[in-house]
């Protein structure tokens, strides 16, 4: 397999604390793959690793051949990175920011148009305004347009959504699915799980660690419990007798209802639902579902933290 | 779990910059111990609406009354009587987690001997006594943020406000975070939220859905999701935020 990232045993402590533990990874050419962790997960030190900002402890990678200490020219010609915090300059104007960049590739924005036009078209009528008086959503479009102005190979996204609403959300996702139509490689870090169903394969971290590496349904068929969705009148009331319920494995609020595990392999439900009853709630219904990517974040991580 | 005392009560609420209308004729009331969902897109106005809720900014017109105070006139008072958590993380890092709750509580003019008392069963319930004495720049996000809302509501305020409090925490904290939250609640503690996370909104008793600086829909989540004839909150969103005119 001719894998455009390859990922070799790679670690980085910043002092005593460990933020990547010997990852090992491969993304294939034309890939669009998520990194699904919350903060400290070690996402942003991957990427900067990736990026040729830091230097790993040990391990090795390398991008489109190329390797990533000592080839780490050729890899800043062939990358675009949009890190997670806006880093374009916001006292030049929109058209100042994405001529900048150009400029520092070598190259042109009339060159380089057909990469970027989709995007671009939705921020021309602002390209005389001062980068920092964007909005969040058009920030970040001005953002990819400035990663992706030299044509890259491989794109790295670090939370392009984190504090964006829910609109802006999908509409980037919107372009990265017409990004990926170019052939380009993406790898995106997210802290929403719901958007690690829109990649092809991702890599679920917590604390420096990869707990699962698949595709979103290959993980959500390794969820081993029966999962149920409980509903009553009053959820949070139900969430702790829940807990309190001799044979809770995990419980966790989703929305209106709660997602309840056992630690028996055949749950007993009508005793679940007497046992309810008793605690004085209403209107019960327990329904059997199919665990999300979430439900199996959660799972990982509480097997991660009792191994540990 | 409500009651029919109001905590918020927003009548015909305007606020102007120049010729742009941020707020444009606000009108709701949040009651005691409710978890009231504040939503909007990014620009929708729901910080300068907040904002002035707190008593940081004048409304241009309308008549707002929180905690029973007059955001006009009784701003001082009316700041003793909240709680706000931001969404920028606002403890100071380079001091330890009790100086933190020391220096807040001091501020809202707690005794040394109830601070002392309080912040040891605060310790105990976050299941931080052990780091008691460590700095905040050392502490897990979630930790912090968990810390930062048990300190926006340690002087027992009437109501609570919290700007986007999760955004970035794991899964498994962030309903943590929730737990806090109800039990807040429960204890007669308004709570006044915003979030990005739509299941979040379903966790609320009410929900308000910004669009264009004016409320668009405001009703329980079920109420809503019944109304849009959506699956769930992250429908309705979308349904309503889409209908924005912004031109940036």
């Amino acid at each position: 397999m001719n894998y455009n990232i390859s990922i070799n045993n790679l670690s980085k402590s910043y002092g005593d604390v460990p933020a990547l533990k010997e990852i090992n990874l491969n993304i294939e050419s034309g890939e669009l793959f998520g990194l699904i962790g919350p903060d400290g997960a070690g996402k942003t030190t991957l990427f900067r690793l990736l990026a040729t900002l830091l230097v790993p402890d040990s391990g090795s990678a390398t991008l489109c051949g190329f390797e990533m200490v000592k080839e780490y020219k050729h890899i800043r010609n062939i990358l675009g990175y949009m890190p997670g915090k806006f880093s374009l300059y916001q006292d030049l104007t929109v058209l100042e920011n994405l001529n900048f960049f150009a400029t520092v590739f070598n190259t042109r924005i009339e060159d380089n148009m057909d990469m970027i036009h989709d995007i671009w078209v939705q921020i021309e009528p602002f390209k005389n305004r001062m980068a920092g008086k964007l909005s969040g959503g058009m920030k970040q479009k001005l953002a990819l347009c400035c990663a992706l102005i030299h044509q890259p190979k491989v794109l790295l996204l670090d939370e392009p959504t984190t504090g964006v609403d829910a609109v802006s959300r999908s509409e980037f996702w919107q372009m990265l699915k017409g990004l990926k139509a170019k052939g380009i490689t993406i790898v995106v870090a997210t802290p929403y799980m719901d958007e690690a169903n829109l990649c092809e394969r991702v890599a679920l971290m917590q604390s420096g660690e990869i707990l699962s590496l698949d595709s979103p349904s290959g993980i959500i068929a390794n969820f081993e419990k029966d999962l149920y969705s409980i509903e009553a009148n009053d959820t949070y009331q139900l969430l702790l007798d829940l807990r309190a319920y001799p044979f809770v494995n995990s419980v966790f609020l989703f929305g209106q209802s709660v997602h309840y595990t056992d630690v028996r392999n055949d749950v007993l439900l009508p005793d679940l639902k007497e046992y309810l009853k008793f605690k004085g709630q209403n209107n019960i219904e327990i329904t059997q579902i199919t665990a999300g990517i979430e439900d199996c974040f959660m799972a990982l991580s509480q097997q991660n933290t009792v191994q540990e | 779990m409500n009651s029919d005392k109001k905590v918020i009560s927003v009548r015909n609420l305007f606020k102007k910059f120049g010729s742009f209308t941020a707020n444009d004729d606000l009108s709701f009331d949040v009651y005691k111990g409710e978890i009231f969902g504040f939503l909007g897109a990014n620009g929708a106005g729901k910080t300068t609406a907040m904002k002035i809720l707190c008593g940081l900014s004048y409304p241009t017109s309308g008549e707002i009354m929180v905690a029973g105070l007059d955001v006009y006139k009784q701003r001082e008072e009316l700041k003793r009587n909240i709680g706000y958590m931001s969404q920028k993380f606002s403890l100071y890092e380079d001091l330890t987690v009790f100086e933190n709750i020391r220096f807040y509580a001091g501020i809202y003019g707690m005794s040394s001997k109830e601070i002392k008392s309080k912040s040891d069963d605060l310790l105990k319930k976050l299941d931080l006594v052990h780091v008691r004495n460590k700095r905040i720049g050392e502490l897990p996000l979630g930790w912090k943020q968990k810390l930062a809302f048990s300190v926006a509501i340690f002087h027992n305020p009437e109501i609570v406000f919290l700007d986007e409090p999760t955004g970035g925490v794991d899964p498994v904290t962030r309903r943590q975070f929730w737990d806090l939250i109800y039990e807040a609640s429960r204890n007669g503690i308004t709570v006044f939220v915003t979030t990005h996370y739509m299941d979040e909104a379903e966790y609320c008793n009410r929900v308000s859905i910004m669009v264009d600086g004016r409320i668009e829909a405001l009703d329980t989540p079920e109420g809503l999701k019944n109304k849009y004839d959506a699956k769930d909150m992250d429908e309705v969103f979308l349904q309503l935020a889409r209908t924005s005119t912004y031109q940036e």
